[in-house]
Parts: C-alpha cells; structure tokens; sequence
C-alpha cells in the first residue's frame, strides 16, 4: 500500500474531494430551500399565528416528549399529522376548540399513562398552535407518515 | 506530562467525568418515566429530562473533545499552549452555562424570553445568553489552540483535529437562525446536528484514535498519518451528502432520497475502517505499553462504533425501510449505540491514557476501568437489543397495521423495564470509571509513566 498511496497524496485526495462535496451539498441545499419555499410549503401562508404557535411549540420544549415529522423524543404521539388525525384539517375552528379542549384536559391524571403537562395557555396561543399544526399538515412531506396513527 | 500547560487537560477531563454522571443519571430518570409514568410527571416532566439528558451528553463530550485537544496539541507540536489562562477561563465560561442550562430547565425560568429562556429546539435548547457565552468560549478556545499548532511542528493529526474542530463551532453558528418555517428551521438545524456526529465529530475522532494508537502501539508516524487522512476523506466523503437521509419526509425535495440513501450507506466505510486500522495497527505495533486499560477503550470504542453507528445506521437508513421507522425506537437504539461507541468512547480512551501522565503515575486502578468498560459497554448493547426490538413492534404495530401510538406503547412496557436495567449497568459501569480516575490508594511512583 505504501507504494499505491503517498501522505501527501491522501491529504490531497481528503482535502480535494472534501471541498467538492460541500460544494455539491451547498448547491442541493441552495435548489432545496427554492423548492421548500415555491412548492413543498407555499400552499398554506405562514401567518402571524402560524409563527406564535411555532414560538408556543419551542417555548414549552414539546419536540423533547412529542416528534414532528418524525424528530424529536419518542414518548409521545407524533404531531405532523394531529390534525387529521383528530378530523379537523380542513376546519380551522373545529381545529381551535379540540386544541382548546385537549390542553385544559391535561393532565389526564390516568393511571399508568403518560402524563402531559398543564401548560395554562391563553386562547391566543391555543389559537397559534392549532393554527401552527393546520399549516405544519399541509406540508408536502412525500408521503409521510404511512398512516394516521403518525 | 512533557509539557506543564498540559495540566489544562486535567481540569477538562474532571468536569466531564462529572457532567458525564449527571447524564447517566439524567438518563436512569428518564428511563422511570416509562415504566411509572404518573409519579414522576409529578416531579418533573418528561420533556425537562431528556433535555437535561441529551445536553448533558453534548456538553460533556464536547469538554471531553477540548481537553483531549489540550492534551494531545502539546505533544504534538511539541510546545507548551500558547496561554493556559485562557484555557481556564473558557473552562469557567463553559461551567457557568452549564450550570445556567440546568438551572434554567429545572425552574422554568423565563419562558419564552428572547435572551434569557430555553430556546425549544431539540439539542440546541439553550437560552441565547449561553449560546453566545458558548461561542465567546469556542472562539477563545480555536484562538489557542491555533496559535499553539501554528507555533509548533504540524503534524496530520493536529491538522484532522483543527479541521474537526473549526467545523463544529463554526456549524454551531445556524443554531441563531431559527426561520418560522418549519422545514427550514429542520433543514438548516440538521447542518448542525448532523454534521457534527456525522462529520466534523469524526474528524476529531479519527484524529484522537490516530493519537492514541500512535503512542500505544509504537507503529510508525507515516503509516499512521496516512491512514488517518484516508478516513477522515471516507467520513467526509460519505457523511455530507448522507445528511439526505434526515430529508426524506421533512418537506424537502425527493431526490433526497436516492442522494440520502446511497451516500449514508457508505457512511459505514469510515467506522469500518477506523475499526480495521485500529486492530491492524495493535497487531503491527511492537511497543507493550503498560497502559491496556486505554487500549481496551481505543479498540472499544472503534469497535461499538461501527457496530452503533455504522450497522445500527445502515439498519433503518434506506429510504424504503425509513419511511416506516422513522422516529420509532429504532432511531432510539441507534442514536444510543452510536453516541456511546463513538464519542462516549473515545473520550474515555484519551481520559484512560491522560489521567494517569497527568498525575505523574503509572497506569493505575486498570482493572477496575476494565470492568467498567465491560460494564458499560454489556449494558450499553443490551439497552440497543431491546429497544430494536420495542422499536420492531412498534414499526410494525404503528406504521403497517395503524394503530394507535399510546396503545402499542403498553405492549412494549417489557422492553422499557430491561432498558431500565441497561442503563443502571450503564451508569454503575460510569461511577466505577470516574472512581477509577480519582482514587488512588497506592503511593506515588517514580515519573515513569511518559508516552
């Protein structure tokens, strides 16, 4: 091996080839945020409660107990798909009042069951993350998840 | 120690054994809350732990990281650090956030805050004010260490290190840049999250396994160099375009898929060859070094590595097979497997050779290390089965037959009360390790214990 491949050329390959790379991932990543921006979330707008029910989200850490398409701790339900999973994707009211009635339910104090914890959210957050998880549904994510259940 | 400056090292490596115990500990709470959720909901929730659990792990590791640098920089450049004041003040700026992270979390301090509550995003949920105290104490540190390299002999595995290290801090910047759509805040968060573990961490890896086998096995500098260089260009190779298997189902193009699969496959080359070398490297080396208890750590970790991240990722990173495993216990078992191989690992491989040059002794306490990493490593692989078998359930459960997530989550109770059990043989194994770095009961020997 030693006369196959000097240092110096192995140093030149990692350092060469290395650059290439990233420079090919920064171009798919440049082309991705075009497509994620005019296609894959351009048909719902992020409004100002879409972005309040976003801060709600990271606010009470819930990626650290829920996922989100499939990120985040796996202790409870995954969250993309909430809102047709509870029926309610194409009724932004009937979103708010099941939010509103899930959250003031917590916790559920059942015996041998995870427990949520009570957030005291105002209506206005409550409206923010029912608005949040409307939009996060609309998103194309190629098909995921397979079913439902998340 | 060749070099008195190296004593920085020492501070590093303590205050990581500790925040490592913190999160084994962190984990071990964790674990209660899914075998008797309701009593420990009441104490803190869930979400509070795991966060403490997961950024302990980070924190640790990363200290584990900078000391080996102040370690192994010395003698490779063959210089004293360019100032070792600055190295203690980075030490207690970091202590500081440490100690404002867990404070934060505990209490809840100001939700919500801009600049003074937890952020929210998995792993990076640190308040900005520790964020920016992090950079403050990354740049003091690359100023440092670079000056010390740029002063001294360079060698490969400064220049791997410094690449490594460069690396991490600077992707560390996009955890200030948090778009309100979602898809972006996830595409551009996994330019940190992965190409830390799946990139810049194992150049820093690669690069102190390098240091290590160089001083245990005695094999020549050249051959050593070389290999490392052609590891660190599969690592990189492989891992920046293997960064498409996280896009799969987050909103991005489906390409992804094709580039994610092919490419992360390949990520199994770099483990595989960090472990190849590894072994082949002892069996070529002449050197007896009276240190086999870091030997031990340098081949486990090299090993458990390609088995964590290399076979457990190949396991659920082909797009067909991800679809259904997505973020089911199966990326838990991997995600475990991997961190311990891999950078759990190594940090205790370059503990187990510093501690003792540090201390100016011979190799001590080796065989109750020894046990540690059987111990660790045992509990660490049992944890793995069984959470690839809870994870197997509930793909097959939950992604094939559709039911319900709380339902399926009860028949897999078993699992999570031996995953429990795991963890303490974890955690037992880590308090045995760090009892093993600080007490000594024998009296100084003679400095004998160079290289």
């Amino acid at each position: 091996m030693r006369e196959v491949m000097t240092k110096t050329m192995a140093r030149n390959v990692f350092y060469g080839g290395s650059l290439f790379f990233i420079l090919v991932f920064l171009a798919m990543s440049f082309h991705s945020v075009g497509y994620v921006v005019n296609k894959s979330t351009a048909s719902a707008e992020i409004t100002e409660e879409v972005a309040l029910g976003k801060h709600v989200w990271e606010k009470h850490a819930c990626i650290n107990c829920h996922t989100i398409m499939g990120e985040g701790a796996y202790f409870a339900p995954e969250l993309q798909n909430v809102m047709s999973r509870w029926g309610v994707s194409d009724d932004p009211e009937g979103a708010f009042d099941a939010m509103q009635g899930w959250m003031e339910a917590q916790p559920s104090g059942i015996e041998g069951r995870r427990q949520m914890p009570q957030f005291n959210l105002s209506d206005e957050e409550i409206r923010g993350l029912s608005e949040f998880f409307l939009w996060v549904g609309k998103v194309d994510t190629q098909g995921w998840p397979p079913n439902d259940a998340g | 120690m060749k070099y008195q400056s190296q004593k920085v090292a020492y501070w590093y490596f303590l205050t990581a054994m500790a925040v490592f115990a913190v999160q084994g500990l962190g984990g071990r709470w964790a674990g209660c809350s899914y075998i008797a959720p309701n009593f420990w909901a009441d104490v803190v929730p869930f979400n509070i732990v795991r966060m403490l659990h997961t950024n302990s792990l980070i924190v640790w590791l990363l200290l584990g990281f900078f000391g080996a640098a102040y370690f192994l920089v010395p003698e490779e450049s063959e210089r004293e650090i360019h100032s070792p004041m600055l190295a203690y003040i980075q030490l207690g700026i970091l202590v500081l956030g440490t100690a404002g992270v867990v404070v934060t979390y505990l209490f809840d301090l100001f939700p919500g805050h801009w600049l003074l509550g937890k952020e929210g995003r998995e792993f990076i949920e640190q308040p900005v004010w520790v964020k920016l105290g992090i950079v403050v104490a990354s740049l003091i540190f690359l100023f440092n260490i670079t000056m010390t390299v740029l002063k001294g002999r360079k060698t490969a595995i400064t220049n791997v290190l410094l690449l490594g290290l460069w690396g991490l801090v600077l992707l560390f910047l996009f955890s200030f840049y948090n778009p309100t759509n979602l898809v972006l805040d996830k595409m551009f968060w996994w330019y940190i999250v992965h190409l830390w573990v799946e990139g810049t961490w194992e150049l820093v890896m690669a690069s102190i396994l390098a240091f290590l086998l160089l001083k245990l096995t005695g094999v020549d500098r050249e051959i050593v160099e070389k290999w490392l260089y052609v590891i660190v260009a599969t690592a990189l190779f492989s891992g920046i375009l293997g960064t498409g298997h996280h896009y799969y189902w987050i909103g991005l193009p489906s390409y992804w898929q094709w580039v994610g699969s092919i490419f992360s496959a390949l990520e199994v080359v770099p483990f595989f060859a960090m472990m190849s070398f590894s072994f082949v490297m002892v069996w070529m080396g002449r050197r007896d070094h009276p240190n086999k208890a870091a030997l031990l750590w340098a081949l486990g970790a090299a090993t458990v590595a390609f088995f964590g991240a290399g076979v457990w990722g190949f396991l659920h990173t082909l797009h067909g097979v991800n679809y259904y495993t997505h973020g089911t216990q199966i990326t838990a078992a991997h995600g475990h497997l991997a961190f311990f191989g891999a950078y759990v690992s190594v940090n205790l491989a370059i503990i187990t050779y510093a501690m003792p040059i540090l201390r100016g002794r011979d190799p001590y306490n080796q065989v109750m290390n020894m046990v540690s990493f059987w111990l660790m490593t045992g509990g660490m692989a049992f944890m793995t089965f069984v959470l690839t078998f809870a994870g197997t359930i509930q793909t097959h459960m939950q992604r094939v037959l559709g039911e319900n997530f709380m339902e399926i989550q009860e028949s897999m109770h078993l699992f999570y009360i031996m995953r429990w059990g795991a963890g303490l043989a974890v955690v037992v194994g880590a308090i045995l390790f760090i009892y093993a770095q600080l007490v000594i009961h024998d009296k100084p020997k003679s400095a004998s214990s160079e290289g």
